[in-house]
């Protein structure tokens, strides 16, 4: 038999999940570190088989570049389920998108293990997150690699299981369990869309396979416009395109679906980084690129993702602005991120939303390993009001997460410069409300340089505040101490509150005042430490990638398009306008972002005096910002409404349920037993008991029956 | 013994039984409980946790429990043989024993047989009776009684699932009524009594209406012979010439009774109250096999015997399957009973399984038992997980846990994977099961996507509950004492879930292997009401919808 | 000779029945009560000999047979009661036995 790569296919997911395996069942044993460089080293593997296979890839012609291979080993081609014709089998479709997110899951995923070996060094529960690691890594590739919408459904779900199991990895603070639910069932959500697209998907085409040899796949028939039963209408595409991002919304964290992915940072920082940042949260956008031929049937279907995708991102910006969490601040960015993404699907951009997902991958990736070496060099503080100088104490994470904060500014000529602004463009020559879409855009650009330069400032650059003795301490179980800090508006001067309580004597040391922290600059026996090589590392390669990871898609020579193109919808389908002049969009793009910058340089700058004792809140405080920030700080309400609906209102209504069930539908019952009771209470009473009584009932019974009897003999006389 | 004799099928049914005949030639044991009360080693609160440890020694009752677990072992080795032996490519009943005249004056036969639907129906029961005669050998009192109450009781099952006339099945379905009582009656917790009582009257209630209308078939038809009865050219002809008001009231008089066996909203109440007080096993019955006779009734009687009437009524099924899917789950998530949560489960579940059958289509048929199955594994597995519990805490309240995942890990990752399999997580049976009645159901005539959509917020509603069971329950600190010196799963115990758990993940990533027993079962079904579609439509308004077994129509 | 008619047999199977009845009902004591329904039963006894007799049939008898043996049953179980009620309650006075009361 002739060698195809693509055929290795089945072991890019079997070589994680085997590590799951080996790691479920022997992890105890494997112990720590062992167990997490085994995990490690199959993601590892995986990503070496998806190189050989994308080789392979490569070599077929540009038209060709896909195939549908068997998922299981050997090439058997064993159905899941098959009745009537309904079948789904277990095969894989190799093409350049689920190649290219299989390269990201693995090579990120493989970095982010091995950073977690020594985020995790001193976890007690060390083989178990390997487990669950492994598990999803298996899950993200059967999302990406499935052949038809099932299996991709397969890991769909998967990965929100093992989202859930690591969000509530450090389940023994309640908080973490709920931050796991919130995530599971918020998805579940969206995961019913999806279900309800899938089920439409066969109604209608009669497969779920994406693309067939046959050219009888469902994308296939949606590139000629038919379906099963005639034309593909732009009802039954509007149906299914709007049924399948309700999935990608509640998955991706769109508007109003967004509110688990915050409260997903109480997970260990690694995961924030792994799932919630570079590959999980991107899959909505990885399954509405695959299915893009549906989606551009119906304008109104682009209209819609476009639309929530710019407002989720301009609206996750506002809150990211006014987060104290580090990690917060970078979950609402990474919402914010997704909008862009999405944005880009809707004007039918999808080439560059997947390029975005890839910048992003590796930007946010490094933004939050980052931000966890902090963590884990402020002995697992969070608080960015109670950090501050840490610019000369972790240099190598200072660095690298410069490189990602101006990559993510949109720097020329960092990563998220060239793919940004590929969006925006595009958005620009959107044919109905391109202009609008552009310049909502083009202003989240300059808020998000903004928060960005803030988070740095505030960690980084301006004046410690803390005292290095008191760090470790307070931590009552240090090692898992991620959870959130549950902002609110009133939780700031809890913050406070409980801050000068601890420094007491040290003036200001409230928030950002900077000038107590001169007390404690003396450095000689820090706390505050770098991280070991496992986690500088990854750091590193990530940095390098988010610099020049932008190369590959310039707007002049865009490789990256030309390779995604077998993937996606051929323009022709939605006929783009012309947008904004090239250079015009990243002139006002980079002007943009270095705006961003320079007003965060100026808000924070510690040599600012009039500013830098100030608090953000004491700042904004009697200007017409007060409020804003105030509404920014407590998320806009929506958290509070989706609390309140979903446990107080849906609590009353199933308490009320339960009652009924309890007092009117089994009451019901119990009233007939009660009914015959009540009667047979009644008619006991006829027993006396006493048996002459009784005969002389039955006397007069026999005679009422011979009296019965006789009466027509005797009438008839 | 050549493996396609039907003979097998006689065995599997009535095996037990002999063996519960034999049973009652054991010594009585003494009752292990009053042993220990009477101080010999028991000491009061120390080793809560598995009961082994502490129990004398009695060979009296081990011999009666190694005896009933070697009956019921022999039972399914019997029944993997109707597996092997079965022929999924021939249509109609196999392996079928008789008829032999039974009472002949009435035409009353012994007939048993079996297609892909009985024989998947069977491996579940008696799968489920060794699982849960294992289980049971945590039973102190009465260990005798217990262990033939429990062999008569999966004869009476097994003989549901293959009877092929009226009366037999009739007495099969009663018989069933009788060991169940007396188990949750004498094994079980504190409100016993009225649960068994409730149990019983309840469902004899609406088996009474089905004995009548078994009854009035046999006056209009003169046969109770099953096989007869779906000949157009015997007495299914006679019975199809019925005026269209008898038939309804005939389809009405079984309906009920399945729909109470189900059971179905409103009827559900009974459920509630028997899985609490039952023993761990009986619930562990109750729900996994005994629940599927009701749908097994529909599959069998109702819709065969009355294809139109079952089309024509099926909005009320569905209307009602769609109730109780969300009903069941809204009402689960605030019990404070961990068994009543499961019990209000089933209720969701099984609305599924309704939706599935009154879906008409293939695939709704073809899931509607698959998620029988399912439901039978993962609610099952899931009952004897909160019986270990209660055996260790002697509780079920959700608030007297409570960060249990430190305490009994092992537990608690068998607690997940039946939570899963429960909510429906692919790769898991429950995904194949609900997947595919959603699918039939969407792309059905009698329902389509307005009832899909609602159907399936069951499965949002199902993480919701069982989430936050599982937070309240293994997750958090762990803040009562009594809980952190929690002892994990014993060998016994491990016994017992892990075919379980083989199960969930068998059924769950290849389907194939068991719906291929379905195929031909599951079309006879759809060609029935097929063929009367064009009848049916004019009652319902509908249009007919091609012949093959799947509609294609496209509900966008 | 002529043979005693029938009628009379008869009127004196009523009349023994009758008295049974009465003796049944206004009775306390069960050893009476025993005794008349000892001559209710014979009284049916009498008029089945009698009928036998008129239409020249066997099965009267037959059945006077079986009453008896029934009846002899019956007052051994009766009895057996009666000193078993004797030694529970001190009394054999019927009414004031009323176990079977509501």
């Amino acid at each position: 038999m002739v060698f195809f790569a693509p055929n290795l296919a089945w072991l890019i997911p079997a070589l994680p999940l085997l590590g799951f395996l080996i790691s479920a069942f022997a992890g105890k044993r494997l112990g720590r570190p062992a167990s997490g460089y085994l995990a490690t080293f199959w993601v590892f593997a995986s990503f070496a088989v998806s190189v050989l296979v994308l080789l392979g890839l490569l070599g077929m012609e540009g038209e060709h570049r896909r195939a549908l291979v068997p998922l299981l080993p050997g090439g058997s081609e064993v159905p899941w389920i098959s009745i009537g014709n309904f079948t789904v089998n277990y095969q894989a479709l190799i093409d350049p998108l689920s190649m290219l997110m299989c390269l990201i899951v693995t090579g990120i995923g493989g970095l982010i293990h091995l950073y977690a070996v020594g985020y995790m060094a001193e976890d007690k529960d060390f083989p178990r997150f390997f487990t669950y690691l492994n598990l999803f890594i298996f899950f993200m590739l059967m999302l990406v690699l499935g052949g038809n919408i099932l299996l991709m459904f397969i890991g769909w779900e998967g990965v929100g299981l093992c989202s859930y199991l690591l969000i509530s990895f450090w389940f023994e603070d309640i908080e973490n369990s709920k931050a796991g639910n919130k995530a599971f069932i918020v998805n579940r959500i969206g995961d019913v869309g999806f279900a309800l697209g899938v089920m439409a998907i066969f109604a209608t085409f009669g497969t779920l396979t994406f693309y067939q040899a046959d050219g009888k796949g469902f994308l296939d028939q949606a590139l000629l416009k038919v379906t099963a039963h005639g034309d593909l209408t732009l009802a039954i595409a509007t149906t299914i395109g709007l049924l399948l991002f309700v999935g990608a919304a509640g998955k991706s964290a769109q508007f109003p679906l967004y509110v688990w992915l915050p409260d997903a940072m109480a997970g260990p920082t690694p995961v924030s980084a792994l799932i919630h940042a570079a590959t999980m949260v991107t899959a909505g956008v990885v399954m509405i690129t695959r299915v893009s031929p549906i989606i551009v049937q119906s304008y109104v279907v682009m209209n819609t993702i476009a639309i929530i995708g710019v407002f989720t991102a301009i609206f996750a910006a506002t809150i990211a602005l006014t987060q104290n969490d580090i990690k917060k601040v970078l979950a609402y960015s990474t919402i914010s991120q997704l909008g862009y993404m999405f944005l880009a699907c809707g004007v039918g951009a999808f080439s560059a939303g997947m390029f975005h997902v890839t910048t992003h991958a590796f930007f946010k990736a490094l933004l939050f390993l980052g931000a966890g070496s902090v963590i884990h060099a402020m002995h697992h503080e969070q608080d960015m009001r109670k950090m501050g100088g840490l610019k000369n104490k972790i240099p190598i994470t200072h660095l690298t997460m410069a490189v990602g904060w101006l990559a993510i500014a949109g720097i020329f000529p960092l990563a998220g410069f060239w793919s940004k602004d590929e969006i925006l463009g595009y958005a620009s020559g959107y044919p109905r409300f391109g202009m609008i879409l552009y310049a909502v855009g083009a202003f989240t650009a300059l808020l998000t340089a903004f928060y960005m330069t803030r988070l740095m400032m505030k960690t980084f650059y301006t004046n410690q505040r803390f005292n290095e003795a008191d760090l470790g301490h307070g931590h009552g179980h240090a090692g898992h101490d991620d959870h959130m800090q549950h902002v609110s508006a009133h939780d700031l001067h809890d913050a406070h509150d409980s801050h000068d309580s601890l420094d007491a004597g040290h003036a200001g040391e409230g928030g950002e005042g900077e000038l107590a922290a001169q007390d404690h600059s003396h450095d000689s026996h820090t706390g505050v430490h770098e991280s070991p090589w496992q986690m500088t590392f990854p750091l590193i390669v990530l940095a390098v990638l988010s610099a020049v990871g932008g190369l590959m898609g310039t707007p002049w020579a865009n490789k990256f398009e030309q390779f995604l193109e077998p993937s996606v919808a051929p323009a022709s389908l939605y006929e783009p306008h012309e947008g904004l002049p090239l250079l015009v969009g990243l002139g006002i793009g980079l002007a943009l972002a270095v705006a961003g910058i320079l007003w965060g340089l100026s808000v924070y700058n510690k040599h600012k005096a009039a500013g830098a004792l100030l608090t953000d809140e004491q700042r904004t405080a009697g200007t017409p910002l007060g409020s804003l920030y105030r509404g920014s700080l407590g998320l806009w309400g929506v958290d509070r409404f989706a609390t309140f609906l979903g446990i107080d209102v849906g609590g009353a209504f199933a308490r009320t349920m339960a009652w009924i069930d309890r007092n009117i539908v089994d009451g019901l019952v119990n009233g007939v037993a009660g009914a015959a009771g009540i009667s047979s209470e009644m008619f006991r009473r006829v027993q006396t008991g006493f048996v002459r009584s009784y005969a002389w009932v039955m006397l007069l019974g026999v005679c009422l029956v011979v009296a019965s009897l006789l009466w027509p003999i005797l009438s008839h006389h | 013994m050549p493996v396609s004799s039907p003979h097998i099928l006689t065995l599997v049914t009535f095996l037990p039984l002999a063996g519960a005949l034999l049973l009652l030639l054991f010594k009585r044991p003494v009752d292990e409980e009053d042993a220990h009360a009477h101080g010999n080693v028991h000491i009061e609160g120390a080793n809560e946790g598995v009961e082994e440890h502490r129990v004398p020694v009695n060979a009296a009752a081990n011999a009666i429990r190694y005896f009933a677990l070697g009956v019921s072992l022999v039972t399914f080795a019997l029944s993997v043989l109707l597996l092997t032996g079965f022929k999924a490519g021939q249509p109609g009943f196999q392996f079928e024993v008789g008829p032999y005249a039974w009472i002949s004056s009435y035409h009353v036969n012994f007939h048993l047989g079996i297609d892909g639907i009985s024989l998947l129906l069977i491996l579940l029961t008696t799968f489920l009776s060794v699982l849960s005669v294992l289980f049971s050998f945590n039973i102190k009192r009465r260990v005798k009684e217990y262990m033939i109450f429990l062999l008569v009781l999966q004869t009476a099952m097994t003989g549901v699932f293959c009877a092929l006339d009226l009366v037999l099945f009739y007495v099969f379905w009663e018989a069933v009524l009788i060991p169940m009582y007396f188990l949750i009656g004498i094994w079980g917790h504190e409100n016993r009594i009225y649960a068994a009582i409730k149990f019983f009257l309840y469902t004899f209630a609406g088996s009474v209406l089905m004995l009548v209308g078994i009854v009035f078939i046999y006056n209009a038809t003169g046969s109770f012979s099953l096989v007869d009865l779906l000949n157009p050219a015997g007495a299914g002809g006679r019975l199809a010439a019925q005026d269209a008001r008898t038939l309804s009231l005939l389809f009405g008089s079984f309906s009920l009774a399945f729909m109470i066996k189900v059971p179905m909203f409103p009827f559900h109440t009974w459920l509630p109250d028997a899985h609490v007080e039952a023993p761990t096993a009986g619930s562990v019955i109750l729900a996994g096999i005994m629940l599927k006779m009701g749908t097994y009734g529909f599959l069998r009687f109702c819709l065969p015997l009355f294809p139109n009437q079952a089309m024509q009524y099926s909005w009320i099924f569905i209307t009602l399957a769609i109730i109780g899917i969300i009903y069941g789950a809204v009402v689960a998530a605030v019990q404070p009973d961990m068994k009543k949560l499961v019990a209000y489960s089933s209720v969701s579940h099984l609305g599924f399984v309704m939706l599935g059958i009154f879906s008409f289509t293939q695939l709704g048929l073809t899931g509607a038992v698959l998620q029988s199955i399912n439901h039978g594994v993962s609610t099952g597995m899931l009952f004897f997980l909160v019986g270990m519990l209660y055996e260790r805490r002697h509780t079920r309240e959700i608030a007297a846990f409570g960060g249990l995942k430190r305490a009994v890990p092992i537990l608690s990752t068998f607690f997940l994977i039946a939570l899963l399999s429960s909510v429906a997580l692919p790769l898991t049976n429950g995904f194949v099961g609900e997947f595919t009645i959603l699918q039939g159901s969407f792309m059905s005539p009698f329902a389509g996507f307005g009832p899909t959509a609602l159907a399936s917020s069951g499965m949002v509603l199902s993480a919701i509950y069982m989430l936050w069971m599982f937070q309240r329950v293994f997750t958090g600190p762990v803040d009562k004492p009594e809980n952190r010196r929690m002892l994990d799963l014993s060998l016994r115990e491990k016994a017992v879930l892990v075919p379980l758990v083989v199960l969930v993940f068998w059924f769950g990533c290849y389907a194939t292997a068991w719906t291929r027993f379905l195929t031909l079962p599951v079309l006879a079904l759809t060609n029935g009401t097929n063929n009367n579609t064009s009848n049916a439509g004019k009652v319902a308004g509908i249009e007919k919808a091609g012949h093959s077994g799947i509609r294609l129509s496209a509900r966008p | 000779m002529l043979p005693v008619p029938t009628v009379n047999y008869l009127i004196l199977s009523g009349l023994l029945f009758t008295i049974g009845v009465v003796g049944v009902l206004v009775k306390r004591n069960p050893i009476v009560i025993f005794m008349c329904i000892e001559l209710m039963l014979n009284a049916v006894n009498l008029s089945f000999i009698a009928l036998g007799r008129h239409f020249a049939q066997i099965n009267g008898q037959m059945y006077v047979i079986f009453v008896m043996a029934v009846a002899a049953a019956e007052v051994a179980i009766g009895l057996g009661i009666i000193v078993n009620l004797f030694r529970q309650k001190e009394t054999i006075d019927i009414d004031e036995v009323n176990l079977m009361k509501y």
